[in-house]
């Protein structure tokens, strides 16, 4: 029998397996962030021309190894510790089968470091999209193939875990809401993993020789997975801001039916959408892609709109239940704008919604398209979802994790109480700053905007220059904020205080 | 009430509160805009993406294009071959690491149809200052019917990663004015 530990601030029976597999996915997240964000540092240093700062060869090597350890691995094995945290933690229950657990975290640990051997040894400097028939190496390819496995493996898990709850009764009724959130964000894993298998195992073969692979059909089913992918980071993050909410104030679901439903939307409707990834191909006719970008209703994006309200008013009447009940916003006002968790949760749902949110639907449009495909338009938008929403949520959340299953207090926790919004703001800055930049014109994913060695001259608009250095101060200050993001949990972590502990 | 760690308590398929339901109503009016705009958009507005599109092995775009090349060519920049094609013509662009060929000289006001491929990799055909952006992929020919609004000297840039010399990859297009020089916002349509 499963030996319990009980939470002594949530009351929660949590299995010690659970505990374990959350720590070790949350330490190899926390090692992929320290070097997606070392080179971050390295690329942004690099774009701001006045700095100028790695050599060609390396920028684009260290912008791929930011795409991979930022959006794959740090998101990843973040969401994996989501995925045991809403399956056993929440629901009472035990690990379904905790060795099956630790084989997958084997082969993503497996995949990971194939992955990172082969980028930094220059064997794949392809960038997070590696489209054919640019090649990397066959082993990069089975890299991505093995940490997919790895993904997929702990997703069934997950399920499984949901199951053995349901038939040992380990809580009453239906699920709790987070739980219910974490498994739309599996069962969009599932689909992205899917497009993941039908485009890198082709690809691998490729790699050998094997096989021929079309690159118009490599875009359409690759952004199946890459933009996917992201829809698992937005359920996972909607989750995370009703834990969240719960954590620091207290909020409640102010209608289950509605905040479920909207989750069912994500599945049913945002995992499929990613033509607007196309928009500006050759390959595909326009009544093709405006079908396959809205779906006649944007109902994923009805999705958000309903989260973006409901997560609002939950913590509003959560704050009132408190007993904040003075006036119109005296909930907003004395809510704990100095706990970490509170203030990324209202960080990450800002500019997730107001930048990221807007920015993304706007592009999404056949003709805006033309004017900001692969501009710093794209870049400025996708740091304003998956960094300032989806990292953030993730930073806040942490700050809960540690005590309640690291059960260790937090170290300089002055320093985690401004490191939100230093993050939040030179995140922000820095968005917004990328996204004038690219509509200029200024091009991502690009060494050289002065084009020195180039066959002609090209000079853009000398605002470019300022907005170039605005995002550049706004990254560093980002930068400082996710350093002192590291620098606390792995502090409290290793060499923190520990918390009594109680056991059943 | 119950947080969303908690199970809800018995039967949770309620009806929602007015002020839910009025901002759900408003969300959905919202994204019935943001739906009729993209289709109305490409009926009525004068940029589309759509072109003409088909498949073309990169050999047999890149003979396309050296035809044309020899049937226009007007001088050489840089080792590149500048062609001048008439008004109303099929014009050929290929991109290749790392240059776009050939440079083009086109009328202000006439109408071309542009073949946009590429001999190797993923190539981004982005027209600067204008800021117009189209993704040129190999084995695919993209035909869009661009008209030049505006005289001035204008370049191409490679806004798609194909390699380490990537960012040397810049191309030109040229677009002359006879009654009056200058430079300005060129423009592309369908």
């Amino acid at each position: 029998m499963t030996r319990f530990r009980i939470c002594p601030t949530t009351g929660l029976k949590v299995d010690p397996q659970a505990d374990a597999l959350i720590k070790a996915n949350a330490v190899v997240a926390t090692v992929a962030l320290l070097i997606g964000g070392v080179s971050a540092i390295m690329v942004l240093l690099t774009r701001w021309q006045a700095v100028h700062l790695l050599p060609a060869d390396w920028f684009y090597r260290l912008l791929t190894v930011h795409g991979m350890n930022m959006l794959i691995f740090f998101i990843l094995f973040f969401e994996m510790a989501v995925l045991y945290f809403a399956g056993a933690v929440l629901l009472n229950s035990r690990v379904a089968a905790p060795k099956v657990g630790w084989a997958a975290f084997g082969l993503m640990v497996a995949g990971m470091g194939m992955i990172e051997w082969t980028m930094f040894t220059g064997q794949a400097d392809v960038l997070f999209t590696s489209y054919v028939p640019l090649r990397a190496t066959s082993w990069y390819y089975l890299g991505v193939i093995l940490f997919a496995v790895g993904a997929l493996v702990v997703t069934v898990l997950f399920f499984a875990t949901l199951a053995v709850a349901k038939r040992e009764r380990t809580y009453q009724g239906s699920m709790p809401l987070v739980t219910f959130g974490a498994a739309t964000a599996a069962i969009i894993a599932v689909i992205t993993l899917g497009h993941g298998a039908a485009i890198y195992i082709p690809t691998y073969l490729w790699s050998l020789g094997l096989m021929k692979v079309d690159p118009e059909v490599y875009r359409m089913v690759w952004w199946g997975l890459g933009h996917s992918s992201q829809q698992i980071n937005v359920a996972a993050m909607v989750s995370v801001w009703y834990l969240l909410g719960a954590l620091t104030v207290g909020s409640v679901v102010v209608n289950e039916k509605i905040s479920r439903t909207a989750f069912v939307l994500y599945v049913l409707f945002i995992s499929m959408a990613s033509a607007h990834h196309l928009l500006v191909d050759p390959g595909f006719s326009p009544s093709w892609k405006i079908w396959n970008t809205s779906y006649a209703m944007y109902l994923a994006v009805l999705a958000s709109m309903i989260h973006g309200f409901t997560v609002p008013a939950g913590i509003e009447m959560g704050q009132r239940l408190r007993g904040f009940t003075k006036g119109m916003f005296d909930w907003l006002r004395r809510a704990p704008w100095g706990d970490p968790g509170f203030s990324s949760l209202i960080f990450s749902i800002v500019v997730f919604g107001f930048v990221g949110g807007i920015t993304g639907v706007t592009f999404g449009t056949e003709q805006i398209n033309i004017i900001a495909h692969n501009t710093l338009r794209v870049p400025g938008h996708f740091h304003a979802t998956v960094v300032s929403g989806t990292a953030m949520a993730f930073m806040g959340v942490t700050y809960y994790v540690i005590p309640l299953i690291f059960r260790k207090r937090l170290a300089f926790y002055p320093l985690a109480r401004i490191q939100p919004y230093l993050f939040a703001t030179g995140m922000l800055i820095f968005s917004v700053a990328m996204t004038f930049a690219g509509t200029f014109g200024v091009p991502r994913r690009h060494w050289d905007i002065t084009f020195a060695n180039a066959p002609f001259d090209l000079e853009f608009s000398p605002a470019v220059s300022l907005v170039m250095g605005i995002m550049g101060l706004g990254g560093i200050l980002a930068a400082v904020g996710g350093g002192i993001y590291i620098l606390v949990t792995v502090w409290s972590v290793f060499l923190g205080k520990p918390l009594k502990e109680r056991t059943v | 009430m119950n947080s969303g760690m908690e199970s809800p308590k018995g039967i949770w398929w309620k009806p929602a509160h007015r002020n839910e339901k009025l901002w759900v109503g408003i969300a959905f009016a919202w994204c019935m805009v943001l739906f009729a705009m993209m289709p109305l958009w490409h009926l009525r507005g004068g940029q589309n993406p759509s072109g003409i599109r088909g498949k073309v092995e990169p050999q047999a775009f890149m003979a396309r294009t050296q035809e044309f090349i020899r049937a226009y060519q007007v001088g050489t920049e840089s080792g590149i071959p500048v062609v001048e094609p008439p008004p109303g013509s099929d014009i050929y662009l290929m991109a290749m690491m790392w240059s776009w060929q050939p440079v083009l000289r086109l009328r202000k006001g006439a109408e071309y149809t542009l073949h946009l491929s590429s001999l190797d990799l993923n190539h981004g055909f982005s027209l600067a200052p204008v800021n117009l952006n189209f993704q040129v992929v190999p084995g695919y020919d993209y035909g869009l019917r661009v008209t030049p609004t505006a005289a001035g000297d204008f370049r191409i840039i490679c806004n798609e990663f194909c390699g380490i010399g990537h960012h040397l990859m810049l191309g030109r297009v040229i677009v002359l004015d006879d009654q009056a020089p200058g430079a300005g916002a060129g423009g592309g349509g369908q």
